[in-house]
């Protein structure tokens, strides 16, 4: 049985698995105390449940529960890192460097940054959406303290070089942070394996709720701090001031241990079923897969359909819930700045739909999702009029179009 | 965001889409917009000998709300004189549409495509192009 409309919008945020629904719910009420209240029984239970999760955390992510800062959520753990390491690294430089196609959590804080007084290099990133490692290590100087390169891309899924990037990190003794928000929970992500110093995840990207995320900081080889954005209690050894969300970080930890159990067989279905709809999707007549097909995390698919534009697109294909590189309802009316990136024209970039797959996604829910979208592009592409101008052959570069 | 019924209904049902000759003198084309922004309309007129419009087509590669204001410039136009059609304001079909103010742009367009059809017909048929009142968005 289906039911409409499918979820296929997993990188925006993923449904609450129910196990890491039954782990939080006691925490809601009966075991409500505050982590930090130190001289009852209720901020014990409460401090007791957090460390557990610091646990299950750690345990997926290859680290020590020391080293988890738990956060309202990835946008929080990117301004933290960011801003924290250019606080408390003041001294050694000012230099960040980052790329273009990160989230625009980081590339906002970037920007804040610059304006008061640090310096950012953007590294551009190839068609198939992955930075230049030559150019990472030409853009390094004296005054670099940290890279900061995601993990995998919420858009198009491209997953950077992370080992090869901290190599360069290492050797150059510049900070590494990566926001792994669409990676954790999803692909093996090992931060002494991946030499990564700062790393930032939140929970409702694999299965856990919302409002809580975290930024991992390495406490050995080297050492690493950053400054607290926030004023008040010192939680968190004094980098997150704030009462701990302690159900929200029961369910994190839930997801991580379930994340870390299932990751195996979950991939194994994702990527099987991700390559089935995508295959299905590309019989459609010029139709391209943005970004790299193989440094990819296994539940995206980010494809253009010549020719007919995504908002519009996504009206057709009303019955499934997917999101466009079209920003057609922004008043800028830029499509996605990731897409341009990749090299995309404008046109091709407007045309694109993103999937993104669940644990919970069906094999059912993808025949259907394929059998709508082919429906829908064949519909629009009869009501378009650059469809009709391709089929008689003219070539749409040589039309002078309205300047807007 | 959340579409009107109005334009649910053109997108699900659209009127008129289609081509008409566009070699044929009394039939005038409009091509506006651009596939970079995301909206491109090619809306057809077809006049006969008393000025009147008998037949209007659209296509248009674009948003629901686009689509919907073609569609609907293309029921509005048919049957009225050409000098009529002038009288079309981007703003009746704001109000027919329901249209947020981010796809105001939609409507412009539409108007735009109207006017840019009358023109290509006035000028094939011997008379002076008109003046391109709103700029494009």
């Amino acid at each position: 049985m289906l039911t409409f409309p499918i979820y296929l919008d997993n990188n925006a945020t993923t449904p609450l698995d129910p196990r890491v629904l039954e782990a939080m719910m006691p925490y809601f009420t009966g075991k409500f105390g505050n982590a930090a209240s130190r001289n009852h029984a209720f901020g014990w239970h409460a401090e007791e449940a957090v460390d557990y999760a610091r646990e299950q955390i750690a345990s997926l992510i290859n680290c020590s529960p020391k080293e988890i800062i738990f956060t309202s959520g990835a946008t929080e753990s990117d301004n933290l890192a960011i801003k924290g390491v250019f606080e408390m690294y003041a001294s050694k430089g000012n230099h960040i460097i980052t790329a273009t196609t990160e989230h625009k959590a980081v590339l906002d804080t970037c920007k804040h940054i610059e304006k008061i007084g640090g310096k950012v290099t953007y590294l551009p990133v190839n068609e198939e959406g992955l930075i230049d490692l030559q150019q990472l290590e030409e853009a390094i100087t004296d005054k670099t303290i940290l890279i900061s390169i995601m993990y995998g891309n919420n858009e198009v899924g491209v997953i950077q070089p992370i080992r090869e990037i901290s190599k360069i990190a290492k050797k150059r003794g510049v900070l590494f942070f990566t926001d792994a928000t669409q990676a954790v929970g999803k692909i093996p992500v090992d931060v002494e394996a991946d030499g990564i110093d700062l790393m930032a995840f939140s929970g409702h990207k694999m299965y856990g709720p919302k409002g809580v995320g975290a930024l991992y900081v390495r406490r050995k080889n080297p050492r690493v701090k950053v400054t607290a954005q926030m004023d008040g209690g010192g939680h968190e050894r004094g980098m997150r001031s704030g009462t701990l969300n302690v159900p929200g970080i029961v369910g994190l930890g839930k997801a991580c241990e379930i994340a870390k159990q299932d990751m195996e067989k979950d991939t194994a279905r994702l990527s099987a079923m991700r390559d089935r709809l995508e295959k299905e999707l590309l019989t459609i007549e010029e139709s391209y897969v943005n970004g790299s097909r193989e440094h990819r995390l296994p539940h995206v698919t980010n494809i253009s359909f010549k020719y007919v534009e995504g908002e519009g697109l996504m009206m057709g294909v009303k019955d499934i819930a997917v999101s466009s590189g079209s920003a057609c309802t922004s008043a800028s009316l830029e499509p996605s700045y990731v897409l341009k990136a990749l090299g995309l024209s404008d046109d091709l970039a407007h045309s694109s739909l993103r999937f993104g797959l669940s644990r919970f996604t069906t094999d059912e829910e993808i025949d259907f999702a394929i059998d709508h979208v082919k429906e829908a592009v064949a519909k629009l592409r009869e009501m378009s009029p650059l469809w009709e101008m391709f089929k008689e052959g003219i070539d749409l570069n040589s039309i002078e179009w309205a300047d807007h | 965001m959340a579409y009107s019924d109005k334009v649910i209904d053109h997108y699900n049902n659209p009127r008129n889409v289609g081509t008409l000759d566009k070699a044929k003198n009394n039939v005038g084309t409009g091509l506006v917009g651009a596939p970079e922004c995301g909206d491109v309309m090619r809306l057809q007129i077809e006049v006969d000998e008393n000025q009147i419009i008998t037949d209007a087509k659209f296509k248009t590669f674009g948003c629901g709300s686009a689509i919907a204001s073609s569609s609907l410039a293309t029921e509005w136009l048919k049957g009225k004189s050409v000098d009529e059609a002038l009288s079309i304001d981007n703003m009746d079909i704001v109000e027919e549409l329901a249209l947020p103010p981010v796809k105001i742009h939609c409507s412009v367009l539409a108007e735009d495509a109207i006017k840019s059809a009358i023109n290509d017909y006035r000028v094939k048929n011997g008379l002076p192009a008109l003046e391109m009142p709103k700029s494009h968005h």
